[in-house]
This record gives C-alpha cells, structure tokens and sequence, in this order.
C-alpha cells in the first residue's frame, strides 16, 4: 500500500502529525511523536529516490483527477533528491531540539514549535512534489507561515522585528509569484507544470508570458534571498532559536533554489529563459556579487549566527553560479551543494545552538577557550566550517571540485579562479571562529563550561560524519545530481524540439 | 476604442496593485504596511477574476436554460488566495503587537533608533 | 449597464487607494480598507465571481478589519511623520508597474469567450462536472474535488494561522473580578437585540454550510460567518462569559479535529484503494461518494475555519482587555 503512495506520503504525514501535536500539547510526547513522523518523511524519500531512480518519473494525481483537472504531484530525481537533503535535515534538526528549544522557547510554546516546525516541513515537502504551479503557492504559504512563528518564537525582542521583515518580503515575494502564475495561466489556460511547459511554447515571445517570467523570477529569489533581495535573512537567522536557524538555513532558502530551477528548466525552458531573455547573465552577476559582498560581510560581524547567515547568502550565490552557467555539469553542482550545504551548515548552526546552551551567548568574543572547554562542539564546528571552505575530504571540496570543472568545461577560467578567491573569504571568517576558540584563552573570571549534552551531540555530529562521508564516497550524491541534471537538460531540450516541429 | 474596452480594467487592475504596492513599501507605520499589502493583495485578486469573466455569461452555478458561464477556476484559485491572505495578515498583526509591547512603538524609524536591531 | 457599473466601480477604488496613501489617521485607513474590500466584493459580483464576492465581503471587510481594529486599541492611532526619502519606494512601483503594463499589452482581451483561458482546462469543470461530480455549484465542485488539494493546503494555511497567533499573543483567562465589564453590557438594548440576531446568524452560517454545494457558500464562508456570531456575543456580553461558552482551549482541539477531518477522508479514500482524497471510491456509487467526501471535507474546512477566527479574535481581545486592567 505504502508503495502505491509513495509520492504523497512525505507531504501527508507531517500535515496529519501537526494538528496531534497540537492536541498532545505535553512537551516529551509532542517531540518524541513529531521526531518520529519526520524520520518516517525521511524514509519514504529515501524510498521515492531509488524509485525514481529507476523510473525517472512518478505522477500522482491527487483526488484521482488526472491532470491538468485535477493537481499532480510528480516526482524525479531532482526533487527526491532535495526532498530527502530536507527531511533528513528536519530529523536530525528535531532530534537536536530537545534541549536547544527547552533552553530557548518558553514551556507553553513546545508544543506549538513543533506544530510549526511539522508544518513547515508539509510546506517544503508540498513545493517540492507538487507538479501544479499554483499549488506550488499554497505550499510556499504554509511553509512561510511556520517559518514566520518559528522565528518569532526566540525570547530576544528582535526576532519580533526581524520575524516582521520576513512576513512582508516573503509575502511580497509570494505575492509576485501569484501574479506571475496567474500571466502563464491567462495565456495557457492551464496551472499544471508540464502542461504550461507544452503550451508556453506556442506563446514564446509573448509580451505577458515574458513578464510573468520576470514576476516569478523577482519573487522566488525574494524567497531564495539573492543577492540584492537578501535583507531580510540575516537578522531572521541572527535571532530566531538556534534549532529554526539549523533548520531553515538548510531547507528553506535551498527549496526556493529548486523552484526557480522547476521554473527555468521544466516550465519555460532553457532557451526561453537563458538564450532568449539573456537571463544567465543576470544571475550570474548576481551570484559572483553575491559571493564577494556577502563571504566579505561575514568576516566582519561579530555575532556568529550573523556570520553564518551572511555566509548561508554568499553559499547561495554558488548554487545560483552552477546554474547560470546553462550546462548539465553547472546544474549539477548546483544540486549537489544543495545537498551538501544542508549538511554543513546544520552541523554549524547546530555547534553555535550548543555553544549557546552553555555559553548564553554567540558572539565571537564568547568562543574564547572553548576549543578545550567545549572540545566535541568545537571539533564539529572545525570540520564543518572545513566544509564551508571547501578543504578535500570533506563535501564542500565536491561541490567546488563540480562547480569549477563546470566554469573550465565552458573556459570560464575567470569564474573558476573567483570560486577560488570565494574560498579564501570563507578561511577567514571560519578562522576568526576557530582562533578564538583554540588559540585565545578563555577569560580568568569567567565560569568554566561543560560540554553540550548528548542530545545534542549526537545529530551535530551524524551531520558532521555525513560531512566526511559523502566528501569521499561521493557516488549518492553525484549519480542522483547528475541524473536530475541530464533528466532536467534533456525534458527542456525534447520540449524545445517538440516545439520547433 | 476596442482597445480600450478591452483592456480598461486591467490597467485599472495595475494601478491599483501598484498603489498598494507602494503603501507596502513607503509606509513607516507597520499597520499601514498591512493595509498596503492586503490592498496589493486584492488588486492580484481582481486580476484573476478579470480573466474568468465571460461577456454575457453567468456565475458559475448550474441553472436550466444558461449555457455561457464564466470560468470558475480563477474563482476557486482567489478563494484559496483570500484564505492565505488573511492568515498572514493575521501573523503580521498579532507580531505587530508583540513589537508595540516590547519597544514601545510600531513606527518603523523609531525603533531603528533604538540600536538593537541590525 | 455592466460596464458602467464597471467602470464607477473602479473610479471608487482607485479614490480609495490613494487616499489611504496620504492618510495619517490610521482608524480612517482601516476603515477606507474595509470600503476598499467591499467594493471589490462589489466588483467581484460583477465579475460573476459570487463565492469570492462572499467570502471577500465575511474575511477583507470583516475578519480583517475587526483585527486591525484591534491592533490598533494597542498600538494608537496615528502615525507620525516622518522624514523619509519616498524617491526609491516610488522607482520601484514605477518599474513594477512598468513590468505589468508591457505584461498586459499581450493579455487576452477582457471577456472574450475565445481567451485561452476559457478553452483548454476550464470546458471540462463547466461540462461535465454537474455530471462527474453531481453538483451544479462549479466552484464548488472545483474547490473540494478537482483541487481538493489546494483546498486542504487552504485549512492548513488557516491552522499554521493559529498556532502563529498563539505562539505570539496566546491566550489569556484573566481573572473574572479583574476584567472590568464590557462596556456595551450596560445597553439593555443591545442585549435584547444581540440575543435575537445571534441565533439566525448561527442558523445562517450552518445554511451556508450545507447549501455550498447548490449556490454560493461553503465550509470557509460558514465557518467565518459562525464566528461573527461568536464575536457579537463577546462583544456584547464581555469576553469571559464568551471564554465559558466555548473555551479557547476547546477551540484548539476543534481547529486541529477540522484538519484531520478533512484529512480522515484522504486516508479513507487511501484505504479503499484510491489515491488520497478520491472520493469516488468513498461509495460503491462515485456520485454519491463525490457527495460525501464533498460534505465531510466543507465540514472539516467550516469547524477548522471557525475555530481558528474566533481563536484570533479571542486572542486579539484578551490582549486589549489585558491592556484596560493596566
């Protein structure tokens, strides 16, 4: 039975469990329930990605309608493979939660953080299966209405302000999203992806269909916090709870990643979006400022969750490059460092939140002599801030060695030696973390620490592990990037065809 | 003047997105930034049920005799967007509050001023 | 005729747009955005679009307004000047709008019945839906069936509201003796009438409720509507009794019971071999199982809907109240 439905489990599951939680309401039972559904998410796509390995593509049709009456959810190996990135992030993230949020969050709002965070998880899951652009809306709105309360939950005042920017950008974002859905829909007559992907091509130079492009292109990098349009992401990863900032740094921008790629290789088609509107060009000033502007903005802030932030925006810039570089082999390293990012950056957010438990403080200044104090957390935040930085043996080599052998393919040997200079940026703003953490010692009067609790520990470092893991078997993670890339270049280059005849 | 006919209220339709628009990002009082958004909101609303509507057709609801009807899926779509809306606008009130109480304003430059917020 | 209607309509509106940009008085700005949301309700009428006129009408002018109303009992009521540049706020509108007016220049024409829109998903949900589905509503036929997806989405969206509101503002039973007494509790008037029209509201709503599937209406309107009459009688009678009719903590697990629900029939419809939220397979007849599945599915939407909008207000309200004891 469960095979059958397989496509819809991950979005199903967490849907039901939030309303139990809610209605659990205690605490342990609210945490152990929810961790439970999520690591049950997490196998089913584990599960959906060897099917649609083998398959290429799944379709289910919700309500038994087919499409484009009814709404589909349609699966292949690049939304599997995000999908599985983002619910094992969201078990291990869980898992962590424990003690992080009883630490951060008031006692009458545990329940409530789960229920968020389970919703959260039914929004990405939605926008990642959903075969129907318009449904893809109502999923990006139930994820960004968590994600909004899980902010807001921190017991600083200015997650309250910094919960409020992101209410108004996300919802103009979504809002220009609407209108250009409601363009392709006024020329197509259709909402479901692949039928507006057959149909746009009759329309290709269409004044309205090249405007709704922009709309979407405006609001999912709103969403995706490209570079100019990023504003409201630092201070919403500086304040939420350190478990949120482990959790949305690695999923939620990372989701909106994959939308505009739904966008510009499924729905309008390479040709359309690149070669005709110029569109690579764009993005890939964008990224290449985004990189610069943003690694340099985290090596001067103090806060180390700001650090992480602005080096979560800069990180985005890198997806973004692998994708404007218009081959299967930038796609590719574009997926895999979504993948990867998901990995590094929980593990980092996650030593911060520990680091915070004992400490009650993340600015840099606090890290000082816990490299002997704190020496598991620290050992953690090392090698996944290796990661960041892009040291061999760990996954930020992979996607770097991608990304750079996609620029030398096409003879962007300048893009290839900025990757490089990106790196260099990273070094210091990981290296001022860890020099005070190993090299300066912690000041006399303060209290001794102890380690962080097992708890912890344990999702900290099975992230850090997979860290190293998939740094040297690379063989998951590159099959299933590069079969969605190839699976993605050749359905827009067959549209393309399909057009011209 | 067909021209026109045809496509009067759609460009009404965009002035109006665009004064809410312009609300949403001009206003210094986080109330009216709501306002201007659930403005914005509803004016994308009018541009979907813009393109449902038939000439001389009827609401979509079965009855002897009628066989021009306009089209219902913008109308099931916008109810959707109605539902979303309020939701948000919702959040954004209740966090409104929650920022009068813990700074004591909801005036944008104010608590700028007030040097804890990056 | 329609046009002109059309066309003083929109004049309306667009006065009303630009008079809430210039306006300090934030009471008259939420006020001019509920006569903004009820004259699109108007234009939505016009535009044959009935069910979103409703519901436009019960959430833009009523739940949204009743809640920036009290927003602003907290917050006061003008807004200060300020010395702000509004140079790049206008570039941007400018450009935007610029975007959306080249966009519309290629756009069917209005009301044509030949606009791609008409012809290639649409014919089936105007066709054969009173046949396939058996309901002579489309919308409705279209909302809970066809896209019954979207629609679950819509409740859960509505219940992420609920648990952003709690998370924020929570809550309160304040003490009995300390809540000073409604205002409006002394106006015997008042009482009598609130007591007369609170009942036919009640009695309205569940009409709506359950006559969605044969003209305009449905779970949403009826659940916002069975709301109002809960509020009126807060209002009217003060925030605790309201609290001891139906308590916010009942609310809660009625809100979730509403998702579930809806979600029930899915995993129902799993279960008898269908894909999720097919209600053919409900019964051994499809109309009839389109039938069943339609009515428990509006029902989970109305009692989610409901609860969550008076749990808002509920939690809006204790917060003025709590505000008044200081």
């Amino acid at each position: 039975m469960f095979e059958q439905h397989l496509a819809a489990l991950p979005i199903i599951l967490p849907l039901i469990a939030a309303p139990i939680v809610l209605i659990l309401g205690r605490s342990t039972f609210a945490w152990a329930f929810a961790t439970l559904v999520s690591a049950a998410a997490c196998y089913f796509s584990w599960q959906l990605l060897w099917v649609a390995f083998d398959s290429n593509v799944i379709s289910y049709a919700v309500g038994g309608w087919p499409p484009p009456w009814g709404i589909e959810l349609r699966v292949d190996t690049t939304n599997a493979f995000v999908l599985l990135a983002v619910t094992a992030l969201s078990t291990l993230v869980l898992l962590y939660a424990k003690d992080s949020i009883e630490n951060e969050v008031a006692p009458s709002k545990h329940a409530l953080f789960y229920t968020a965070h389970l919703l959260c998880l039914a929004g990405l899951s939605g926008i990642l299966l959903t075969g129907d652009a318009f449904n893809l809306f109502v999923f990006l709105e139930v994820s960004s209405l968590a994600t909004y309360t899980l902010v807001s939950l921190a017991s600083d005042r200015r997650c309250l302000v910094a919960a409020f920017r992101y209410l108004m950008m996300g919802t103009i974002g979504a809002t220009f999203i609407l209108i250009g859905v409601g363009m392709l829909y006024m020329k197509t007559g259709t909402l479901n992806m692949l039928d507006l992907a057959s149909r746009i091509d009759l329309y290709d130079s269409s004044r309205t269909i090249n405007s709704g492009l922009a709309f979407i292109m405006v609001g999912v990098s709103i969403k995706l916090a490209l570079f100019p349009l990023h504003m409201w992401l630092p201070p919403a990863y500086t304040h939420a709870p350190s478990a949120v900032s482990a959790f949305l740094a690695g999923t939620a921008t990372k989701v909106a990643v994959y939308v505009m790629i739904r966008f510009i290789f499924t729905v309008f088609g390479v040709n359309h979006v690149f070669e005709e509107m110029g569109m690579d060009l764009i993005l890939m000033a964008l990224a290449i400022v985004a990189i610069f502007k943003c690694s340099y903005m985290a090596t001067v802030q103090s806060n180390v969750k700001t650090v992480l932030a602005y080096s979560s925006v800069a990180q985005i810039g890198y997806m973004i490059l692998g994708l404007s570089l218009v081959s299967a082999a930038g796609l590719m390293s574009g997926l895999i460092h979504i993948f990867n990012h998901a990995l590094m950056k929980g593990a980092l957010f996650m030593a911060v939140g520990a680091v915070f438990y004992r400490v009650g403080s993340v600015d840099i200044s606090a890290f000082r002599g816990l490299g002997k104090q704190m020496p598991l957390t620290m050992a953690a935040f090392t090698i996944a801030g290796l990661s960041i930085i892009g040291v061999p043996l760990t996954v930020g080599f992979v996607s770097k060695w991608y990304l750079v052998t996609a620029a030398l393919e096409q003879s962007h040997w300048a893009i290839a030696a900025l990757v490089l200079a990106g790196s260099l940026l990273a070094v210091i703003y990981i290296g001022r973390v860890l020099e005070a953490a190993y090299l300066q010692s912690a000041s006399p009067d303060s209290e001794p620490v102890r380690e962080a609790p097992w708890l912890m520990l344990l999702p900290m470092w099975l992230l850090v592990l997979a860290n190293l893991y998939f740094g040297i078997d690379t063989s998951l993670t590159t099959d299933a990037a590069s079969s969605a890339a190839e699976w993605l270049f050749q359905t827009t280059e067959s549209a393309a065809q399909g057009s011209a005849q | 003047m067909s021209f026109i006919l045809d496509y009067y209220n759609y460009w009404v339709v965009v002035f109006l997105m665009m004064t809410g628009f312009y609300i949403v990002i001009s206003a210094n009082n986080l109330v009216k930034r709501i306002v201007g958004l659930n403005i914005f909101q509803t004016s994308v609303f009018m541009l979907y049920i813009s393109m449902g509507k038939v000439n001389g057709g009827t609401a979509p609801i079965l009855v002897e005799g009628v066989d021009v009807y306009s089209n219902p899926l913008p109308h099931v779509l916008i109810l959707t967007a109605i539902v979303v809306g309020v939701a948000t606008t919702a959040v954004g009130l209740s966090l409104i509050v929650r920022i009068k109480r813990a700074y004591g304003t909801v005036e944008e430059h104010e608590f700028e001023t007030q040097g804890d917020v990056i | 005729m329609t046009l002109l209607i059309d066309l003083v309509l929109l004049a309306m509106l667009a006065l009303t747009a630009l008079r809430i940009i210039f306006l300090k008085d934030l009471f008259a700005v939420v006020m001019l955005f509920g006569i903004y949301s009820f004259l699109s309700a108007l234009i939505f009428v016009n535009l044959d679009a009935v069910d979103v006129a409703f519901t436009e009408a019960a959430v833009g002018a009523g739940i949204s307004t009743v809640l920036m109303l009290g927003t602003l009992a907290l917050t006061g009521r003008n807004e200060r000047e300020c010395e702000r540049s509004s140079l790049l706020p206008l570039l941007v509108v400018c450009v935007t709008g610029a975007v959306l007016i080249y966009g519309t220049l290629d756009m069917p024409p209005f009301g044509h019945a030949d606009n791609p829109v008409h012809e290639h998903v649409a014919p089936r949900y105007i066709q054969d839906s009173p046949q396939e589905v058996g309901l002579p509503n489309m919308v409705t036929s279209v909302l809970a069936s066809y896209r019954g997806f979207d629609t679950l989405g819509e409740t859960v969206v509505v219940f992420s509201a609920l648990i952003g509101v709690l998370a924020l503002l929570g809550v309160r039973r304040e003490d009995n003796s300390l809540t000073p007494e409604s205002g409006l509790k002394s106006h015997l008037v008042l009482h009598v009438v609130a007591k007369l029209i609170i009942p036919m509201i009640i009695l309205f709503a569940l009409y709506v409720q359950f006559h969605g599937d044969f003209g305009p209406g449905g779970g949403f309107q009826a659940g916002v509507i069975a709301a109002a009459a809960f509020i009126l009688y807060a209002l009217v009678f003060g925030l605790p009794s309201a609290f001891s009719v139906v308590s916010p903590k009942f609310l809660q697990v009625m809100a979730s019971l509403g998702v579930l629900l809806y979600a029930s029939v899915g995993l129902y419809s799993m279960a008898k071999g269908g894909q999720f939220l097919d209600y053919n397979k409900l019964a051994a007849n499809p109309i009839d199982g389109q039938h069943y599945g339609i009515i428990i599915i509006e029902l989970g939407v109305g009692i989610t809907v409901f609860a969550v909008m008076l749990s808002i207000f509920y939690a809006f309200s204790s917060q003025v109240a709590r505000l008044n004891i200081r």
